[in-house]
């Protein structure tokens, strides 16, 4: 391969979306038998411009070179023809159907029109061993674990000639040994000539197989590094455009009574034997990988899913099993991680969102009559606390921003004072300048005499907001760190179950 | 049962209780598997045989066999639509406008031509189909280029046709169809087998082959099971949909001139139950409301069993209107189950 030209390249590359510039004249290059790495936060563009290399969306403007000749790319399937192969993290697989008709979708054997059965097995036998995943062919999708799902879109990604392949977060889901062997296939397919675009937000995968990272922000590229030579304090520097200390508030954490105790917890869920506790005057993480519980744990707490056994004791009284509205009245706040799913009611005000809880409650005035004056007081107390913009109290919350409809779903915890506040995701999806916003409310409720949990698959964010820690593996709670023993290496080792 | 427990004798469930515990354990597995069907099916035949001598004769089977054809073929293009993920409930619309564009068809190429029968019927038949596939059309593109969802799309359509249907007619049933017509598709045989059910098998086969034997049947399933998923796998999500919708109002058209030949006239209010009547057949033979799941055979099996309901209330001198709440519950029970069996199939999903 020659070095000079490279293997795929971008020039100018701009995405405008109505009202937002997601990429920002992108210079971005990839040579042969490379891992870069795409650095950044949510929402800084790098999911954009994966999505327009691999053909799933078109650019507004600039260009895409392929070994030195400019290509457009009209869809995936194109995209794929030319060489580049996208995994995203959306899966591209089809529940229903078995993994070797999965692999073979859109682009089946026939014979003479008809559809070659026997071949689609046995050419997804053939790819499995290949790569070495011990998968049955013939199992249904919907049947497999999502580290087995991850497989399978590997290879689907695979399966035709690949020159470049962009891997968006995929050890997401993946234990430790699966992750090694995705590195292993990684370094395979580098000595072949293969490029690969890798976006990650763990340090210490990044530390193992990039070779150079691109860091990005608010769309546009902010530097590109060897990955050698560059410390990790100084790729967050980079990413956010401050110090760490300047995002992360240092609270002061003052525990005192237990709040909150669950003994034992199981549920119809997957929630498996949780013990915890937490107390007033401290934020307690619960990290752990996507699908170990640690959301369903609460959902069991909050009366969302049912409780097969264990209990829960509130304030001091058994609350195992209780009613949501029961809950909040008592004073526990649960902040739900998807927003549009589950927070907020999009076509409605940010005024009417945050007075939402308080309709049965506060504003019923005598003979059932709504108290619009308070409710009006309230709620613009609420977004005062957690600085949302005054133009934006009046606005349907479906207009505003990632980061500002983050700040009306904090709102709706606001309005009256709740002994533990629950934020499931607090910062997902949302820009930096709102997550150091979100991270000082967190801190005002902590050193209010507030007990706050953060759950969250935002490693850092878990890391230095809390005193202390609870990982998740599988349904059950891996282990607890409290104080200095909070480290990155520590948490993800217990991310697999492997106490010490 | 258990060859690793080295004390065989200290079984805690007596042999009665093992074995209903067995029993329960193989109707879960068939329930998982085949969906509520064969359980349905039980049930109808007990009932029925208890209540009429005649229900469980040869002649009954076949004529209730020959009476379902009609249900056949539009259940089988209802699964088109279900397994993409949406429904069809023009159907009914496609069948009457169907019955009554041939026969007005055949009426005035019989004027034409009084001598020529075959043409007359051919041309008519054409005529026909062709109206009913405008209907699929319309339908198709509504739905994968226009993105309006199938329930306003053909709602819209079931009213738009029945209405033109009546128009056409005035009301008024369309008779002088040729002779050739009823003799050939509505009462023929050919060695022996009546010609709707070879038209009806002959369509099952077809399908089959396209839902199992042919990368079309796959790409259905797959933008059922997850349209976005389809299209980053190279679909072309749209040419699937508007071939569902297609097929789907071609079989019903199909289904209106057998039933046109049956009857040998053509009528604005064929078809009026087919919509609900399909859709019931479909998920009680396990076609998954969500999409992505659905197989030909049971769907046939679906069909003939709703034809063996209301032939078993007809024996057992049911009258219609209650045959209608029967029908309705039947529909209900189905979905119920299909919400049962999905959540046990996945756990915690509401």
């Amino acid at each position: 391969m020659n070095a000079a030209v490279p293997l795929l390249q971008t020039v100018a590359l701009s995405k405008r979306y109505p009202g937002v510039l997601a990429l920002d004249a992108m210079d971005f290059e990839l040579v042969a038998g490379e891992v870069h790495v795409l650095f950044g936060e949510n929402g800084a563009g790098k999911s954009t411009l994966i999505s327009l290399l691999a053909g799933a969306n078109t650019p507004t403007g600039g260009q895409i070179l392929m070994r030195g000749t400019a290509v457009k790319m009209s869809n995936v399937h194109d995209a794929r023809r030319k060489g580049i192969s996208a995994i995203f993290q959306e899966f591209s697989l089809i529940p229903t159907l078995t993994v070797a008709q999965n692999l073979s979708l859109g682009n089946e054997p026939c014979n003479s029109g008809f559809l070659d059965r026997k071949a689609v097995r046995e050419r997804a036998t053939s790819m499995l061993a290949d790569l070495g995943f011990e998968i049955d062919g013939n199992a249904s999708i919907s049947d497999l674990t999502r580290a087995q799902q991850q497989m399978v879109e590997i290879a689907k990604g695979l399966r035709s000639d690949v020159s470049v392949l962009i891997l968006d977060e995929p050890t997401a889901s993946l234990t430790d040994k699966e992750t090694q062997r995705l590195f292993e296939l990684i370094r395979r397919l580098k000595a072949k000539g293969v490029g690969i675009v890798y976006i990650s937000h763990r340090m210490q995968e990044i530390e193992q197989i990039a070779d150079r990272i691109t860091v990005l922000r608010d769309g546009r590229k902010i530097a590109t590094v060897e990955a050698k030579s560059t410390h990790a304090d100084r790729l967050i520097e980079l990413m956010s455009g401050r110090a760490i200390e300047q995002i992360y508030p240092h609270i002061a954490h003052k525990p005192t009574e237990v709040v909150l105790k669950v003994d034992g917890l199981s549920s119809a869920n997957g929630v498996r034997n949780a013990s915890m506790t937490v107390r007033c005057g401290e934020v307690v993480g619960i990290a752990g990988l996507v699908g170990c519980g640690k959301s369903e744990l609460f959902r069991a707490v909050y009366g969302l899913d049912a409780v097969s056994s264990g209990s829960v004791t509130f304030k001091g009284q058994p609350r195992t099993g209780a009613s949501v509205r029961q809950l909040l009245d008592e004073g526990l706040f649960y902040l739900p991680p998807d927003r549009k799913g589950e927070g907020l009611v999009l076509g409605f005000t940010s005024r009417a969102n945050i007075t939402l809880p308080l309709l049965n409650g506060p504003l019923r005035g005598r003979g059932g009559w709504l108290r619009r004056r308070l409710a009006r007081k309230l709620s613009s107390t609420a977004a005062e606390r957690v600085e949302l913009a005054p133009r934006n109290v009046d606005r349907p919350v479906a207009l505003l921003s990632g980061g500002n409809q983050q700040k009306v779903l904090f709102a709706k915890g606001m309005t009256r004072d709740a002994a533990l506040y629950v934020f499931d995701e607090p910062t997902v999806g949302v820009d930096v300048g709102t997550r150091s916003a979100l991270y000082l409310v967190i801190q005002k409720l902590c050193e209010g005499g507030a007990a706050v949990v953060v759950i969250s698959s935002d490693l850092p964010e878990v890391l230095h907001l809390s005193n202390r820690v609870y990982v998740m593996c599988r349904g059950e709670i891996a282990g607890e760190l409290e104080g200095d023993a909070i480290n990155e290496s520590r948490v993800l080792g217990l991310f697999f179950g492997s106490n010490q | 049962m258990n060859a690793m427990n080295p004390i065989p004798t200290v079984a805690v469930t007596t042999p009665s209780a093992e074995s209903r515990n067995r029993v329960v354990a193989f109707a879960r597995a068939m329930f998982l598997r085949l969906g509520v069907l064969p359980f349905m099916l039980v049930i109808a035949l007990v009932v029925f045989s208890l209540l009429s001598d005649q229900f469980l004769t040869v002649a009954n089977i076949v004529n209730l066999l020959r009476q379902s054809v009609y249900l056949i073929l539009v259940s089988m293009g209802q699964m088109l639509a279900l397994v993409t993920g949406g429904f069809d409930l023009s159907v009914g619309t496609v069948m009457a406008l169907t019955s009554v564009v041939s026969a007005m068809a055949m009426r005035s190429f019989g004027v034409m031509l009084p001598d020529a029968g075959w043409v007359v019927m051919i041309g008519g038949s054409m005529c026909g189909l062709l109206a009913g596939l405008t209907v699929g059309l319309i339908n198709g593109i509504g739905i994968a280029f226009i993105g309006v969802s199938p329930f306003i799309v053909t709602l819209g359509l079931q009213s738009i046709g029945f209405g033109l249907a009546l128009y056409l007619t005035g009301g008024v049933p369309v008779s002088g169809l040729p002779a050739e017509f009823s003799d050939l598709f509505g009462f023929g045989r050919l060695l022996g087998v009546p010609i709707p059910i070879l038209v009806t098998a002959i369509c099952v086969a077809a399908i089959g082959i396209l839902m199992s034997r042919m990368p079309t049947g796959t790409h259905l399933l797959a933008v059922g099971g997850n349209a976005k998923a389809a299209a980053l796998s190279g679909i072309n999500t749209r040419r699937v949909l508007l071939m569902a919708y297609l097929v789907c109002a071609g079989l019903a058209a199909v289904s209106g001139l057998l039933l046109t030949a049956r009857v040998e006239t053509g009528e604005a209010n064929l078809g009026g139950t087919v919509a609900l009547e399909s859709i019931a057949a479909c998920v009680i033979a396990g076609v998954s409301l969500r999409g992505g799941i659905g197989r030909v055979p049971n769907v046939v099996m679906g069909a003939i069993f709703i034809g063996l309901v209301q032939n078993g209330m007809n024996l057992a001198s049911v009258g219609s209107y209650l045959q209608m709440v029967v029908l309705g519950s039947l529909l209900i029970v189905a979905v119920v189950a299909d919400q049962i069996r999905h959540r046990m199939v996945v756990p915690g999903s509401h």
